[in-house]
């Protein structure tokens, strides 16, 4: 029997064998006043200070602003509260801070 | 139903040669002895032509038919009926060929040859064939179904799995199937079982595919237990993987063994036990960030966004050491038999030194265990950072002796470690870091201690039997906000 390969080494496969899809970036939000935005704090100290700055800044230009907030900054942001920013506003600003 | 005889024999055996004369003569037009070559057509040929024999003969290309019946030696010679083994007889044992040959209605004249003689080993016997084989029974059982990399005879395969993102960059040992074949040895579990669902992207392990990265780590087969068991422990939602990839700190999974099947696998729980030179504590720890690597996606700068990492995130694991221990098994404290063995994850920094060779009595002996304790994090940082505390034999000695149980021992070092408020409050001793005194000043006077329950201190015993030393592992972010410590038990191979 052949043992060869070829002449070449056969391994095995070490990952889980997904193939990453190429997601496209979704469309650039039209930067019209109105627009819900949501902020989502993700509870790291002073993620508040530039989220509370941030919220001036739109609300002075017309934007409506959603606050939000992520239960810990140590796990993913929970299914439902993903979809519920996704249902109820246009664009999502996250504060990552450290 | 029709009775038929196989002699399977191979070029190069001399036992074979000195039987074929007699086979040749008895396989005649008509008679149900068919002969079977396991070595290839141009040597049996040769072989044919050597001896002037005249009978036709099979070639057993890929060994199906001497894999099927997988006997030891050749020459072998088989009576089947309608297909299925009625006896054989294996090397050249005269009576006994005669009597076979007998069965099937065939007359074999074997006078003139030995009595006895054991002939030699079936081809399917050479370690590597057999490996082959073994995997062509994996892949036609389902039991290996990982896709095929072929590396080109002129690539070097470290470099080739290195060039594909799949190593740590130290040299890993390339897990062919037979390889992969022999680590399942190492467990019962079925090889499509699922064991867990990585972070950060969610890829399944399969025991298969935990295998495929234990060998590359350099496990043995009864490593993969052991590894089997950690990968469980870290896709359990509760020890937060993600968050652990995903966090600036430097924290990773740190491996504990507890229990009886430590020392028979070769892990190390004495000297340099949270070091280098020991295989089986290097390849677990080492299997188990692979398996987050290959199998999560997690890499360093991309997925892991420490800010330093630690040179424990090649992998970290050691074994607890049970002999002369003042305490019962860490798998015991956490909730399993004592003689089961475990292992217990945690998410720890790089552990460091806390010496003390003056004390001579378990109280002077937890003050300065519990002066290092405070440093973890911060030393003002308070109820979010746990700690796991190494204590090494000669200091294990001063508790034992006393006595002193693990919540005597925690009872102590949480007393030690709680602070008066005003000290670790945010400015105070000149530095901003510190307890929020809107969530805490109200009583400068007050007490708060370190850790957030006496549980929350880990205590194991190992190291080497001369140094009044103990370690201390600070952690990641615990409890409800981070990761929470998970054990599995390890299932025994046999």
């Amino acid at each position: 029997m052949d043992l060869t390969h070829g002449g070449g080494l056969e391994l095995l496969d070490p990952t889980a064998e997904r193939e990453s899809g190429d997601r496209p970036l979704a469309a650039p939000v039209d930067g019209t006043a109105g627009l819900r935005i949501a902020l989502l704090d993700i509870r790291k100290p002073r993620g508040d200070v530039f989220l509370d700055e941030l919220e001036r800044l739109l609300s002075d230009r017309g934007f409506l602003v959603e606050r939000t907030a992520k239960p810990t900054f140590t796990r993913p942001a929970p299914a439902d509260l993903r979809r519920e920013i996704a249902e109820r506003c246009d664009a999502l600003v996250e504060a990552l801070a450290d | 139903m029709a009775r038929e005889l196989v002699a399977i024999i191979k070029h190069d055996c001399p036992v074979c040669v000195a039987l074929l004369p007699a086979l040749d003569a008895a396989a005649v037009d008509g008679s149900p002895l068919r002969i079977v070559s396991q070595s290839d057509g141009d040597d049996t040929a040769a072989l044919w032509e050597r001896l002037h024999l005249g009978a036709p003969v099979e070639i057993d290309e890929e060994l199906e038919l001497s894999a099927r019946f997988d006997p030891d030696a050749v020459p072998t010679l088989l009576l089947l009926e309608g297909g299925e083994e009625r006896g054989r007889v294996e090397g050249l044992a005269r009576d006994r060929l005669t009597e076979l040959a007998a069965e099937a209605g065939v007359a074999l004249h074997l006078d003139g040859l030995p009595a006895h003689r054991p002939g030699c080993a079936s081809r399917t016997r050479d370690p590597r064939i057999a490996a082959a084989l073994a995997v062509r029974a994996a892949r036609a059982q389902g039991r290996l179904r990982s896709r095929s990399l072929v590396i080109g005879a002129h690539e070097d395969p470290h470099e080739a799995l290195f060039e594909r993102g799949l190593t740590d960059g130290l040299p890993v040992v390339p897990p062919t199937p037979e390889r992969v074949v022999a680590m399942l040895e190492g467990t019962h579990r079925g090889s499509q079982e699922v064991v867990g669902v990585v972070p950060p992207y969610g890829g399944t392990a399969t025991v298969e595919k935990v295998a495929v990265n234990a060998v590359m780590a350099g496990c043995r087969p009864e490593h993969l237990p052991f590894v089997l068991a950690a990968v469980d422990a870290a896709c359990e939602e509760r020890f937060s993987m993600h968050g652990l990839l995903a966090t600036t700190h430097p924290a990773g999974p740190l491996v504990v063994a507890s229990g009886p099947l430590t020392e028979r696998v070769g892990m190390n729980a004495r000297g340099n036990c949270l070091g280098q030179g020991n295989r089986a504590n290097l390849a677990i720890g080492r299997s188990l960030q692979l398996v987050v690597r290959n199998l999560g996606g997690g890499r360093p700068q991309l997925e892991d966004r420490s800010a330093h990492g630690q040179p424990g995130k090649v992998g970290a694991c050691f074994a607890e050491l049970q002999e002369g221990s003042p305490w019962e098994p860490l798998s015991a404290d956490r909730g399993f038999d004592a003689d089961e063995t475990t292992v217990t994850l945690y998410a720890a920094e790089a552990p460091r030194l806390i010496l003390d060779q003056i004390a001579r009595d378990p109280e002077g002996l937890c003050a300065s265990l519990a002066l290092g304790l405070q440093s973890v994090a911060h030393p003002k940082q308070l109820l979010i950072w746990d700690a796991l505390l190494v204590i090494g034999p000669e200091h294990g000695r001063i508790l034992r002796e006393a006595g002193w149980d693990r919540a005597r021992t925690r009872e102590e070092l949480m007393r030690r470690t709680t602070s008066r408020v005003g000290d670790v409050l945010r400015g105070a001793g000149g530095s901003p870091e510190g307890l929020d005194p809107a969530v805490f000043g109200g009583n400068p006077d007050g007490a708060v201690p370190k850790f957030a329950g006496p549980e929350r201190i880990g205590l194991v015993h190992a190291g080497g039997g001369a140094g009044l030393f103990s370690m201390v592992y600070g952690m990641w972010a615990s409890g409800e906000i981070g990761s929470t410590p998970v054990t599995r038990r390890v299932e025994p191979w046999t």
